[in-house]
C-alpha cells in the first residue's frame, strides 16, 4: 500500500497510522511535521507544482521500497494557508522490524525536503511576508543517504 | 526543433515576475537551459535581476529536475524556481 496525498484540507494521522498498522507488519513508524510558533510568525504559505510535486513523492516512496522491505507508506503534504500548530506533512512507514520502519520514515523526510516542488512562504505578524530559504542541514540529511 | 517553450513560475520568481506562465519564443541561437537563462535576461530589468544568479534557481524540464547544460530540444514545460523549501 503507497498512499501518496498532496491536499489543502487536514489530516487524521491516527487514523492513517492505524491503516498502517492493519497491514500486518511488526513495526510502524511516522514523523508529523507543524507549523512552529517561532519569531513573530503568523501563518505559512505553502505552494506547490501540481504537474509535478505527486509526481516527485511518487518517485522517493518508490526508492524507499527499493531500500527496505516496506508494507506499506504514506505521505500527506498540505498546501496553502496554514496558522501556527496546523499539521502540515505526514509520513509513515509499516515494515516488519523498527530499523527498516524508522530509517525509511526519516528517509522519506529527508528526500521531500530537497526534490519535492513545495515553497514556504512565512507571513509574520506585522504582515511582512518572507519566502524560506532553503538550509544546508536538509541538504546534508539527503545527500547522507547516498553515502 | 522547439520554437515555442512554455515556462512556468513558482513561489518568488513569480512574485517578482508578476506572473506563473508564459510562452517564450526560442531563437535558433538557443538550445540548452543556460541558452535560454541569457535570452531571458535580455527581456527586461525584472528578468536580467531574476536571472542575474542561476545559483539561486532550478529548473525542471517536463517535471524532471536538470542542469543549465541540459538541452531543450522537445520539452514542452520548462519551471524555474527557488530551491525548494516543503516538509
Amino acid at each position: 500500500m503507497i498512499k501518496i496525498s498532496v491536499q489543502k484540507s487536514d489530516f487524521d494521522a491516527g487514523l492513517e497510522i492505524s491503516k498502517l498498522s492493519e497491514l500486518g507488519g511488526g513495526a510502524v513508524s511516522s514523523f508529523v511535521g507543524q507549523v512552529r510558533g517561532d519569531k513573530q510568525l503568523q501563518a505559512l504559505e505553502l505552494e506547490y507544482y501540481p504537474a509535478m510535486t505527486e509526481k516527485a513523492l511518487r518517485e522517493i516512496a518508490k526508492q524507499a521500497t527499493g531500500k527496505w522491505p516496506i508494507h506499506g507508506l504514506v505521505i500527506i503534504h498540505r498546501v496553502g494557508r496554514m496558522a501556527i500548530g496546523d499539521q502540515i506533512v505526514l509520513t509513515g512507514v509499516c515494515s516488519d522490524h523498527r530499523h527498516a520502519a524508522i530509517s525509511a520514515c526519516s528517509f522519506l523526510m529527508d528526500q521531500l525536503k530537497t526534490v519535492a516542488p513545495f515553497w514556504k512562504k512565512e507571513i509574520m505578524s506585522d504582515g511582512v511576508e518572507k519566502w524560506v530559504d532553503e538550509r544546508q542541514s536538509d541538504i546534508d540529511a539527503a545527500q547522507n543517504w547516498r553515502n | 526543433m522547439t520554437t515555442e517553450l512554455n515556462i512556468v513560475y513558482f513561489a518568488w520568481v513569480r512574485e517578482r515576475l508578476g506572473r506563473d506562465e508564459e510562452v517564450v519564443h526560442l531563437p535558433d541561437t538557443v538550445t540548452t537551459i543556460g541558452q535560454l537563462v541569457t535570452h531571458l535576461q535580455s527581456l527586461g530589468t525584472v528578468y536580467s535581476e531574476i536571472f542575474e544568479d542561476v545559483g539561486k534557481l532550478r529548473f525542471a524540464l517536463d517535471q524532471e529536475f536538470v542542469s543549465l547544460d541540459h538541452c531543450l530540444q522537445g520539452a514542452k514545460e520548462l519551471a524555474i524556481f527557488p530551491p525548494v523549501t516543503g516538509g
